[in-house]
């Protein structure tokens, strides 16, 4: 495995340790793991002592508050940390939808071909015809309440016309292949080839494309969150503390840059363990 | 050749219904009543009032009407009307067309100048370090997202340099070409990161094969400059993937361009639609989503059949 690539994989870690991590600490823990709470205004009035608190917005990098605060005086690493929940969930959600309704659908299709491929098919092409983030902002438009899983089902129910893209290509593939037809002269069933025999051979290059899809899919949703059209405020996504950040950038460039930071690092990270385990799944496809 | 370009086009017009269809069936789909969303919520509501402006909507026929009702009209020009701002949608359209039309191909360009160069390198000097940082560089410019992208250049040329303007717009009728580029390069140069990064990816991976061809070998043993070579023999075999991608990629753009506005506060299609999502203005959300996934899918069946032109192959496919 290259250097990149088990930098890419360390930083995955992180982000989806912190992801989880955050997600214990405000909701098992109620707070009281060692994280700062991503909501709580450091500058804010304390109803039971009566007095302000003594943070100040836009801070600098400092021993409180690593990354400093935000605009209303929030800490900026808790909510990166927090922030990577949105991604890591909307990721593994279009994942799961595209792997396992886009895989079943393609593989099928890839399998008995005929009229059931050339309709399903037709179906995923029209949806392909789109222009992927302007669908996607037409549908997110029709939902008033906008929260996770909303933006989750919606991001995935788009991501299985490209997964089942995929996957029928390979089944096509597979299909033509001899231990396929050997399966076939020795009267194996129809179903059984499909479970045993060309299901668990399109999977892995449909989870190694799952990786270079996530990729796609953290910037989709960084571009709603951006456009404040995911998850509803005041709930941290690194593409909300973006926008957030970018009206005080005359003050402080830091408070953009740390976020941006976290989303293109996750995106390259993403790509350079996608790339990786396309190639090698590449590979193992040749030699099959 | 003619069977290729029937063949397409019986496809483009199948498509295209389709398209139209999820369309208007997804916004048909919004929750609430439309009439609520015209009378507003704290009017008194009058049955009367109600039952005419569902009539003048024709909201009391059955959806497939009403989808071909719409579409007839779409057809000839008429999206509709914005209940928001009373404005015709297609005039809304036509009025942003250039902006965004403009930021588009600009990116395209501005791409295309940095991507040739860059990827012609990495075939040239393969596996050298040339190759090595422009592919490192790529795989960078390949993972930023472009409104990160346009927010730095923001940073960089308006509030450190002060060279350019953050936001807005010039149009060129009015305040003429030069303030009309200096208020569109920075814009375009967001959306160009990623689409340079592809095509000179595509650039350098089709030259490394067009570089092993014979007639490459038979050019150099003429003694002819390696430049000369690359620029005049190997580059136009090796631009055709990128002409595809292009194509392809105005879609991805289109989508961009739709955030790049909204960065950058530039009247075009995109920021148009984001005002009617924030509005909910159901037709003009209906309308410009048509119009770009039309231009989107007319853009792809012209590119098919370009590509179809010029490589002979694939008409016999």
């Amino acid at each position: 495995m290259p250097l990149r690539v088990k930098f890419a994989s360390l930083w995955l870690f992180l982000i989806v340790f912190g992801a989880i991590y955050a997600k214990l600490d405000t909701g098992l823990f109620d707070g009281k793991l060692p994280l700062q709470n991503p909501n709580y205004q450091t500058n804010g009035f304390d109803v039971t002592t009566g007095t302000f608190g003594t943070g100040t917005p836009i801070e600098s990098m400092s021993g409180a508050h690593w990354l400093g605060t935000d605009a209303i005086a929030r800490d900026t690493f808790a909510r990166i940390v927090h922030g990577g929940w949105v991604s890591l969930i909307v990721v593994v959600v279009s994942a799961a939808c595209g792997v396992i309704v886009g895989g079943l659908l393609g593989s099928l299709v890839g399998f008995v071909r005929g009229r059931v491929e050339t309709v399903i098919m037709a179906s995923v092409d029209v949806i392909l015809a789109f222009p992927a983030l302007v669908l996607l902002l037409a549908l997110v438009s029709i939902f008033e309440v906008r929260n996770l899983f909303v933006i989750s089902a919606v991001i995935g129910v788009l991501s299985i016309p490209a997964y089942t893209r995929v996957a029928r290509a390979n089944s096509l593939a597979i299909s033509s292949r001899e231990f396929v037809t050997a399966a076939r002269a020795i009267g194996t069933k129809p179903s059984r080839i499909l479970m045993r025999e060309v299901i668990p051979n399109v999977m892995p290059t449909l989870l190694s494309y799952a990786m270079v899809a996530a990729a796609f899919v953290v910037v989709v949703e960084g571009s709603l969150s951006f456009l404040g059209l995911s998850v509803q405020l005041p709930t941290a996504t690194w593409g909300n503390m973006i926008n957030q950040a970018r009206r005080d950038i005359k003050i402080n460039v830091a408070q953009v840059l740390w976020p941006s930071l976290a989303l293109s690092v996750t995106v390259l990270s993403l790509n350079q363990v996608g790339d990786f385990f396309q190639q090698r799944s590449a590979v193992r496809g040749s030699s099959l | 050749m003619l069977k290729v370009v029937v063949a397409r086009l019986v496809r483009l017009v199948g498509t295209l219904f389709a398209v139209t269809f999820l369309t208007f069936g997804m916004t048909a789909l919004l929750p609430g009543d439309p009439v609520n969303a015209i009378l507003g919520v704290e009017t008194v509501r009058d049955p009367a009032v109600i039952a005419e402006i569902r009539a003048d909507l024709g909201l009391d026929n059955p959806f497939i009407v009403r989808y071909f009702s719409w579409l007839g009209d779409a057809f000839t020009g008429d999206l509709g009307k914005s209940w928001i701002t009373d404005q015709q949608v297609m005039e809304t359209i036509t009025q942003r067309l250039p902006v965004t039309a403009e930021l588009a191909f600009l990116s395209i360009i501005l791409a295309l100048i940095f991507a040739i160069p860059i990827g012609v390198l990495g075939a040239y000097k393969q596996g050298k370090w040339q190759d090595n940082a422009s592919s490192a560089g790529v795989q960078v410019a390949l993972s930023v997202p472009n409104f990160i992208v346009g927010i730095f250049l923001i940073w960089l040329f308006a509030v450190k340099l002060g060279w350019l303007p953050a936001s807005n717009w010039s149009r060129p009728s009015t305040d003429g070409i030069w303030a009309n580029l200096k208020t569109a390069i920075m814009p375009a140069s967001a959306l160009a990161m990623t689409q340079m990064a592809i095509f000179s990816r595509l650039i350098r991976s089709d030259m490394v094969s067009t570089l092993q061809e014979n007639y490459i070998l038979a050019a150099r043993s003429k003694g002819l400059s390696d430049r000369f070579i690359l620029f005049r023999h190997a580059l136009r075999p090796s631009s055709l993937s990128v002409m595809t991608i292009v194509g392809i990629n105005f879609g991805a753009l289109l989508g961009g361009t739709v955030i790049i506005e909204t960065l950058f506060a530039i009247p075009g299609v995109g920021f148009r639609l984001i005002n009617a999502i924030s509005q909910r203005d159901i037709i003009v959300i209906q309308g410009i989503t048509v119009f770009i996934a039309t231009v989107y899918v007319v853009i792809n069946t012209i590119v098919d059949l370009l590509y179809a032109v010029v490589d002979p192959r694939i008409r016999r496919r």
